[in-house]
């Protein structure tokens, strides 16, 4: 008990709460102003490569390291937000395309969060049985890292083919589970080794100690080793955040889920010629579901501050 | 103790949040297969897998499970899209799927390493493949490619261009081979010279384009279209596959393939007859492509089946034979070609297209289509 209160933050904020408070209130507004600013650089960068990039890009060598400022390469920044706004297609029932975006958006961020959720259990569990048995860690780890060169076009048909073979009473395989097991598959990795290395991470003087009161290995799990790993768990699991929405975009491409934001891109991809906003939509969609699927980890992370001791950097 | 209770607190939240992911996405996919009738328990099932995803090359199969043209046969026909990596021919091979639609050359390559699997029907009688090039680059013959850049998608889809130069005493080498996106950007900024362009699809995508120097959409006379039909080294392509062990084990398998192949012909005939409706079809059925490009997609397709020579899925054996040549004998980039040897017998065969085409012409269907009249489709910008 006495060890998880050393761990948290120390009580410089129990003299003057206002303050403190006021102080981290402004932080925050200007990490938001900084957020802003970088966006507000990046659109006017964009633009401004437009109008004075040369016409033909940047080729260094036969190279290309800049793009073409055409229109079709890079549309105006308002011909895609116009876009958005009008229908999908000429067709009378069609909705507006930020709808549709939307609608893909929710479906893709619905199917990363399930991925998610099994890539972090996964993970945690290898890490917990890597952390208990010296053998499991050198029999199991360089499996997982190697499970991370396995290309997912190989992997993605596989998984759609074994999945349709399942069916168990009246449960049956549905393509988006073959899409979530694929998310899950990028997401698990970042967290086993971030919680891996979490768990190891107390000293020695503090496990010894642990020993002195003769906890056993849960205790000593729950009181010190998991309160420790918080640091290295969090951009761990930001990363799997990550890895989980862009593994579900592409398993959609790669077996062919309706519904998403994947599909939307390569539906979409065709119009670039006489439609050059249309394809960027779907793609602010994914930014907009990873920096969503971020956000929660994020508040995963204000759950968690007390243990946010000296955190590794994301 | 606090903090425990806190971590806790956190996992439960993590828990519920997850839950309702879950639920929503169950309950978002449960609509998504639209096969009528599935209650129906007399009716059998049957899954066929497409090429691509849900777009008017597919129309006459999607026009058929909409009208009940499958249900009238007593199957309930099931229609899986394809997608980035899934091979139609390796889907029906490895039995996930009853039937598949793949192209002719890409399948032999599948039946040479060990692929069981029959053409049944050869629903595309002619090839929509092309290479297109603008007025103003003076390419008009395969033989006019060579110190060209020259667009292919690659996987499969190269075969017809490859032939064609080669008939033109062009090689490989004397051309520079760019690989194609999905998109027309690259022949539309000038990377490439003569763009590979599926009649029903990229030839419109550029139609559907503005030209910056009149401000208006491309018109035809803008382009040069080399014809590989026209140049004698078409391949087939849309064909209706299914699995060579079982048409010859079971019967019943044998009796579906003949009802598959009579219905999916009506379909066909329904998508000739009415382009509007069957392009409709096949956009409800969650096609994301505008209305003006799915329409110019349905009336092109049927151009590539009507008018039909011997009846519409009849494989014609000298355009067989052309295509087996074909893939023996052109070599690709790195000097390869599809097939080593000639294909076994089961590669083809037109005994339950000829029993689907009797049934269909005992009831007076005509299934050649010789009066058939393609609309003329204006596109819209970007294909609305």
């Amino acid at each position: 008990m006495t060890r998880t209160a050393e761990l948290a933050p120390p009580a410089a904020g129990k003299t003057r709460p206002t303050r403190g408070q006021a102080r981290r209130g402004q932080a925050q507004l200007r990490r938001i102003l900084t957020g802003a600013l970088g966006l507000i650089v990046l659109a006017a960068l964009w633009e401004l490569y437009k109008l004075l990039g040369p016409a033909d890009g940047v080729v260094v060598g036969g190279t290309t390291l800049l793009p073409r400022t055409s229109d079709l390469a890079m549309p105006h920044l308002w011909v895609m937000a116009e876009r958005v706004l009008e229908p999908v297609t000429g067709a009378a029932a069609a909705l507006p395309l930020w709808l549709v975006v939307l609608q893909g958006s929710m479906f893709t961020l619905g199917i990363a969060a399930v991925g998610w959720l099994v890539g972090v259990t996964v993970g945690l569990l290898l890490a917990l049985l890597m952390q208990r048995f010296r053998l499991a860690e050198s029999a199991v780890l360089p499996w997982i890292v190697l499970s991370q060169t396995v290309p997912l076009i190989a992997l993605a048909p596989l998984v759609r083919r074994w999945g349709s073979q399942i069916e168990v009473g009246n449960f049956s395989w549905e393509s988006w589970m073959s899409v979530a097991l694929i998310a899950s598959y990028l997401a698990f990795f970042p967290v086993s080794v971030g919680a891996l290395r979490g768990l190891s991470s107390p000293d020695a003087n503090h496990v010894d100690l642990m020993h002195c009161y003769a906890a056993g290995w849960w205790t000593t799990l729950w009181r010190l080793r998991l309160p420790a790993s918080v640091g290295y768990l969090l951009p761990a699991l930001r990363l799997a955040a990550a890895s989980a929405v862009i593994g579900t975009v592409v398993a959609e491409v790669s077996i062919g889920l309706r519904g998403g934001i994947g599909r939307l891109i390569v539906e979409y991809a065709g119009a670039a010629g006489g439609d050059p906003g249309k394809p960027w939509a779907p793609i602010f969609g994914s930014i907009a579901v990873g920096l969503l699927a971020a956000g929660f980890v994020g508040l995963i992370g204000l759950f968690l501050r007390r243990f946010r001791r000296g955190e590794v950097a994301a | 103790m606090k903090h425990s209770t806190r971590w806790l607190g956190m996992l439960g939240t993590v828990a519920t949040v997850s839950a309702l992911a879950l639920t929503g996405c169950s309950t978002g996919t449960d609509t998504d297969d639209g096969s009528p009738g599935a209650a129906d328990g007399e009716l059998t099932p049957v899954t066929l897998q497409l090429q691509w995803v849900a777009q008017a090359q597919f129309a006459g199969y999607y026009a058929a499970v909409d009208q009940g043209f499958y249900e009238d046969e007593g199957l309930d026909v099931t229609i899986t899209e394809g997608a980035a990596d899934i091979v139609p021919q390796d889907v029906l091979a490895s039995g996930d799927a009853d039937f598949a639609i793949s192209w002719v050359p890409k399948v032999l390559g599948s039946i040479e390493q060990g692929a069981n699997i029959t053409n049944v029907a050869q629903i595309f009688e002619r090839s929509a493949t092309t290479q297109i090039s603008f007025k103003d680059a003076g390419i008009e013959s395969a033989a006019d490619l060579k110190g060209k850049n020259v667009g292919s998608w690659g996987y499969g889809n190269e075969w017809e261009l490859f032939a064609g130069m080669q008939k033109a005493g062009v090689e490989v080498g004397d051309i520079k081979l760019i690989q194609q996106a999905f998109d027309m950007n690259g022949f539309l900024s000038g990377d490439i010279d003569a763009a590979q362009a599926m009649t029903y699809n990229e030839y419109a995508q550029v139609l559907e384009t503005k030209n910056p120097k009149t401000g208006e959409l491309y018109q035809p006379e803008d382009l040069n279209v080399i014809d590989w039909n026209e140049e004698g080294t078409a391949m087939l392509q849309d064909a209706i596959w299914a699995n060579a062990d079982l048409l010859e084990s079971d019967k019943d398998y044998a009796d579906t393939t003949v009802k598959f192949i009579k219905a999916s012909i009506r379909g066909w005939i329904y998508a000739a007859e009415n382009p509007e409706d069957a392009a409709g079809i096949v956009t409800a059925a969650g096609s994301q492509l505008g209305q003006s490009h799915q329409l110019w997609m349905t009336n092109e397709v049927n151009k590539l089946i009507w008018p039909s020579t011997n009846g519409i899925g009849m494989i014609d054996e000298e355009a067989w034979q052309n295509t087996v040549d074909i893939a023996l004998n052109t070599k690709n980039e790195t000097g390869a070609t599809i097939i080593t040897a000639d294909p076994p017998k089961t590669a083809w065969s037109n005994t339950y297209v000829q029993q689907a085409l009797d049934e269909l012409e005992k009831d007076g269907v005509d299934v050649k289509g010789e009066g058939f009249k393609p609309l003329t489709v204006t596109l819209k910008e970007g294909g609305a």
